[in-house]
């Protein structure tokens, strides 16, 4: 279970800018007439991107009157869905994966390395603004454990040492290659993969196998 | 060991292009004008002579479930949602369809969505799959473009729309309508049921939801045969599967292989063996985060369908297939699973919402042996009190690996907690 808290402050209005309420728009069209409240979290996820990668209390009541829906309705989806930000976050949110497939791995060496190199907790921000780091649950790259997300992207099988160096690039502005760290292909196994070395042509147009009716037998 | 002919995901780790011409090449999108001309009632037939299992982790007879929409159109539109939420621990199957093979779920989208009549498919992605949501969105702009899907899709009269919808972090919205709640805008905090998704799904309009995988290999049953299908695996547990291999073996990878496979064999042929060495193996976990362990002993027997792994207690789920060795502290393992599940409990139920945190904080003691003897009874009789009493099956989820836990390694419990209180005298 998760507390929600507000932060104090004055954090300014909110509104879309003409390019994501076009998406907005895009998205809301994908829902039948009368269903747009289905595009709540598609909604609280531009607006998230556009505010600095968290939600404001105004971002929040935007998204609400923008859907014309009673703001609590889209308070309690902000605070129900982990990837909703309620305080800000750093330019770069480092987001460590802690569940049993990436601990087997060593999770905590990389949660204990970001703590250590950026000189914060989780869940705090450093002074720059730069980074903060959060433990996540598992984020579904368990072959490719451990690993981090770090705003959209994923960066995988991971050591402390190559974490650390994706932090300063990330910093300084340098390109990172996202997935495997360790010049794997995806998730086939490290060195390359042993299946579908032969796999024949296919033949198209060749129709079905099965047959029409019931007629087979 | 299968054999590459008969592996229906050619692109599984995204060596050839994932996008319309590249899957066309793997043949997609061949002969579906064919499966749709079948029938509806044809094509479910055929699935349910297949006897395809559901991959999402239940293993529900596919055929079966579509067979529960309704035969005559209600006046109000139905629905396939497709369940791209991803995130039992583990598990990271889909991922690789939705990334390298989009249009291979597709495909399966529009023939099982024909089948069961419905008018429109949600896909619904977990938010953290972004790369992977980006990949599904354009493969659906290239099927729209190319004719396959939307109106008159692939020239057979029929029309149907596709929308991808992105998820925003929540474990629970993998439960059908959990996420059909969330597909409707709100918190994902599962349904009664009775009514079924069937009957009363998305917008009160009949529903099924399908896993990717199972959706996906369906167009691949049509084409090669059902007898085809029915050669791989045995009765009842046919096909191929993907299968995550992931924790203390050498080479941690997906790979697509017989249902029914042998554990050892998938470990030892596919994931370089088991670090350290075979008879370093404490435990695995097969089925994801959900199902219990099994310890070393059974593993070497063992074989990964969904009736061999119940048979042994435990689960095939969605064949994830966590592995540790004896440098496994086995306690603290499943302690963090027990944080997982009080972490993702929607909180509805209140032998969960309770539940959850309380065996984790009894579990976060017994990693340290800080406990007596009897509080383990205690703990098994709190996961019997919350199994079978919630809305949903996450109760049962976080029940059942502490359940294995005690069932296998109750004795290095007791140690702990023995030698804890041991040094505790000593130091008096």
């Amino acid at each position: 279970m998760k507390v929600t808290t507000y932060p104090a402050g004055d954090y300014g209005d909110f509104a879309f800018s003409d390019e994501t309420r076009a998406k907005a728009e895009a998205v809301i069209a994908r829902y039948p007439q009368g269903r747009e409240a289905s595009a709540t979290i598609a909604l609280l996820d531009l607006a998230q991107r556009e505010n600095g990668g968290w939600l404001s209390r105004q971002a929040i009541d935007y998204v609400a009157a923008f859907l014309g829906l009673a703001p609590i309705r889209v308070y309690e989806v902000a605070s129900f869905y982990s990837m909703f930000y309620l305080e800000p976050v750093g330019k770069h949110l480092i987001q460590v994966c802690r569940t049993t497939p990436c601990w087997l791995r060593g999770s905590d060496a990389l949660t204990d390395a970001c703590k250590k190199k950026l000189g914060v907790g989780l869940r705090e921000v450093t002074e720059d603004g730069t980074y903060s780091v959060v433990e996540v649950e598992c984020l579904g790259a368990c072959a490719n454990a451990p690993m981090v997300q770090i705003n959209d992207d994923y960066y995988e099988d991971l050591t402390p040492e190559r974490l650390e160096a994706i932090i300063d690039d990330l910093r300084d502005g340098n390109a990172v290659p996202v997935g495997s760290q360790s010049g794997r292909m995806t998730s086939a196994p490290e060195g390359g993969p042993e299946t579908l070395r032969e796999v024949p042509a296919r033949e198209l147009g060749s129709g079905l196998a099965v047959k029409p009716a019931a007629e087979e037998s | 060991m299968l054999q590459d002919k008969d592996r229906i995901f050619t692109n599984l780790y995204g060596e050839h292009p994932w996008g319309l011409e590249g899957a066309e090449a793997r043949g997609v999108w061949d002969g579906t004008k064919a499966m749709v001309d079948l029938g509806r009632d044809r094509i479910i037939e055929l699935v349910k002579e297949s006897q395809l299992r559901g991959r999402g982790g239940a293993g529900f007879p596919a055929g079966l479930k579509w067979s529960f929409m309704p035969k005559q159109s209600t006046g109000r539109p139905a629905y396939l949602v497709v369940n791209a939420d991803e995130s039992e621990p583990g598990s990271c199957k889909d991922r690789e369809i939705l990334r390298n093979d989009p249009h291979r779920l597709l495909e399966g989208c529009l023939v099982a969505g024909f089948a069961m009549g419905a008018s429109a498919c949600y896909i619904y992605i977990r938010g953290e799959y972004y790369l992977e949501a980006t990949r599904v969105e354009a493969a659906i702009e290239q099927a729209y473009a190319a004719g396959r899907i939307g109106k008159n899709a692939c020239g057979t009269g029929y029309d149907f729309d596709i929308f991808l919808h992105r998820g925003a972090g929540a474990y629970i919205c993998g439960e059908e309508t959990a996420l059909l709640e969330s597909l409707e805008g709100k918190k994902g905090q599962p349904r009664l049921k009775p009514p079924f998704p069937a009957a009363c799904g998305l917008y009160g309009c009949p529903t099924t939801i399908n896993n990717v995988e199972t959706i996906a290999v369906v167009p691949e049953i049509l084409r090669r045969g059902v007898d085809w299908w029915l050669s791989l695996g045995r009765p009842n547990n046919t096909g191929t599967k993907i299968f995550s291999v992931s924790g203390h073996v050498n080479k941690p990878c997906n790979v697509e292989e017989e249902m029914g496979i042998p554990l050892k064999e998938l470990i030892e042929k596919h994931a370089g063996g088991v670090t350290g060495g075979w008879d370093n193996l404490l435990a695995v976990i097969p089925g994801g985060s959900s199902v219990p362990c099994l310890p070393a002993d059974t593993c070497g027997s063992i074989l990964m369908d969904f009736d061999s792994l119940r048979d042994a207690k435990s689960g095939l789920g969605t064949a994830a297939v966590i592995v540790m060795n004896k440098q496994t502290d086995i306690v603290d393992a499943i302690c963090r699973l027990s944080h997982f599940y009080m972490h993702e409990s929607c909180g509805q139920c209140t032998p969960c919402r309770e539940g959850t945190g309380w065996m984790y904080r009894v579990m976060t003691r017994l990693v340290k042996g800080e406990a007596r003897i009897e509080e383990i009874d205690n703990l098994l009789d709190v996961t019997y009190q919350v199994e079978g009493h919630t809305i949903c099956a996450l109760g049962d989820a976080a029940a059942w690996p502490i359940q294995g836990l005690m069932r296998h390694f109750r004795g290095v419990v007791e140690q702990r907690i023995l030698e804890r209180q041991k040094h505790g005298q000593a130091a008096e």
